[in-house]
């Protein structure tokens, strides 16, 4: 029990004393997480609303893949990406294996399925409310799926926010693929998973600490912006 | 773009058939109302004019067959009106946007239909929190301001209080006024009386009988025809 007060007591030095070691992780953690997010909401939003709004043939299997790989474990993604960058794989001469850069790239892919297969539900919802009246007004596919993307933009906070936290929570495929090398590739998870085998308690508690208060931040600050919106927008 | 011709026109689904080898012309210049009790075909019918559904069977004609595509000069103006998440003049210009209107124009436009239906200390409100009969005048200003030759209506009142429903139904007077054809589906026989200048009246899908609204509600041809208006329900 002392144990476990004294590295509750560590850990709050380290955070306070804004240790080095510490924020380099959290702002690493932060650049990969962010970074992939920006890049599976650039592809995962529009994938959203061509299966909200268009019949095309292979819809219902994508849409099964999609929500199949909604619950696609990390380390296999990271696998996955291991096997492409590793130096025998098709991308292998890209030298990317055990930077961010491969970290940001499995994560994205991680991400994708659940941006995609939320906003495709919270898109096809309001599809439904607009299709006859967009159509009226002579709205081609691509002006239709914009103007959506944008009436459903306080929901779509919401689809975008799942995907930073599947992100930000993740160890097995940043593991996987960045190797968790002191100060080039260690992140939040993968130092808290190492430095807990190791025993070093303060150091993980004090970034595990971290990690909540990031994602609870976050999630605040998308519902008071969502909130807010309603009750300007209805 | 008028006349509208429909040909043989119909529409089935489900193994249903919904709307029946229609076939009529609409001209320009008196309202027409399509009455008819519920479920009979009115809203399919009016869908099929606009070019939302596509028949499976007969043909939409836009001026007398030149041009076969769905021209943009007509709007609709729905049962339960779609309010974009945006303000009421944002609406108005959204739509003008899609007609490839240019910038200023689309402002002035919109700000002039607004006047019209009495939205204008509204314009800056969000859409959505208007309540259900400034919704609905709403949907007319974004459909007046595209200045269309044809204004397809769907029940534009069956969700209005008598208060709402009269300043709808002045609206539509006014658009009718500006030049544009009116064509409007309703059950409610005061409204039709009021609004209408000759009567569609379908049943069961079919176009049972087409007349000027004095000889309709005075002399109706048809057995269907003169039990709805005897308020008797001769589709049971």
């Amino acid at each position: 029990m002392g144990d476990i007060g004294s590295a509750f007591g560590e850990a709050a030095n380290l955070i306070l004393a804004l240790d080095r070691t510490l924020y380099g992780i959290v702002l690493l953690s932060l650049q990969v997480s962010l970074t992939a997010v920006a890049a599976a909401t650039a592809i995962g939003l529009p994938l959203g609303a061509a299966l909200a709004i268009r019949r095309f043939p292979g819809r219902p299997v994508l849409l099964v893949t999609i929500n199949a790989l909604m619950g696609l474990p990390p380390v296999v993604a990271g696998l996955l990406v291991y096997l492409l960058l590793s130096r025998a794989g098709p991308l292998g001469t890209l030298g990317l294996l055990f930077t961010p850069t491969a970290m940001v790239f499995a994560q994205t892919i991680l991400v994708i399925p659940i941006v995609a297969g939320l906003s495709r539900q919270v898109l096809e919802d309001a599809w439904h409310e607009y299709e006859e009246q967009l159509r009226s007004l002579g709205a081609t596919p691509a002006a239709a799926a914009t103007t959506l993307l944008w009436d459903t933009r306080h929901s779509l906070v919401t689809v975008v926010l799942a995907g930073f936290g599947r992100a930000a929570a993740e160890v097995g495929a940043v593991m996987i693929v960045g190797g968790n090398i002191d100060g080039v590739t260690r992140v939040m998870t993968t130092t808290i998973s190492l430095e807990a085998s190791k025993g070093d308690l303060p150091l993980a508690l004090g970034l595990g600490i971290i990690l909540v208060a990031v994602v609870f931040a976050i999630n605040a600050a998308a519902q008071i912006i969502k909130s807010a919106a309603v009750r300007r927008y209805g | 773009m008028l006349p509208l011709i429909l040909e043989d026109l119909t529409f089935a689904a489900r193994g249903r058939t919904i709307i029946d080898r229609v076939s009529c012309e609409f001209t320009p210049g008196p309202r027409t109302v399509i009455l008819g009790p519920n479920g009979a075909g009115k809203s399919v019918l009016m869908r099929l004019c606009h070019g939302l559904l596509a028949p499976t069977a007969g043909r939409v004609v836009w001026r007398g067959g030149r041009d076969e595509r769905r021209p943009r000069a007509q709007a609709m103006v729905f049962q339960r009106p779609v309010m974009l998440r945006r303000s009421a003049i944002g609406n108005v210009t959204y739509g003008l946007k899609l007609a490839g209107v240019a910038h200023a124009e689309r402002n002035r436009r919109a700000q002039q239909v607004l006047d019209a239906v009495g939205l204008r200390a509204a314009a800056h409100e969000p859409a959505r929190i208007l309540s259900g009969g400034e919704q609905q005048k709403l949907a007319l200003a974004r459909a007046w301001a595209l200045e269309p030759e044809v204004l397809f209506l769907d029940e534009p009142t069956a969700n209005l209080d008598p208060g709402a429903t009269r300043e709808v139904e002045t609206i539509v007077g006014e658009i009718h006024a500006s030049g544009t054809k009116i064509v409007m589906t309703t059950h409610n026989l005061g409204q039709a009386r009021r609004l209408g200048d000759e009567i569609l009246f379908i049943n069961a899908g079919r176009l049972a009988e087409r007349a000027p609204v004095e000889r309709f509600f005075a002399q109706p041809s048809t057995a269907e025809a003169a039990s709805f208006i005897k308020g008797e329900l001769p589709w049971n």
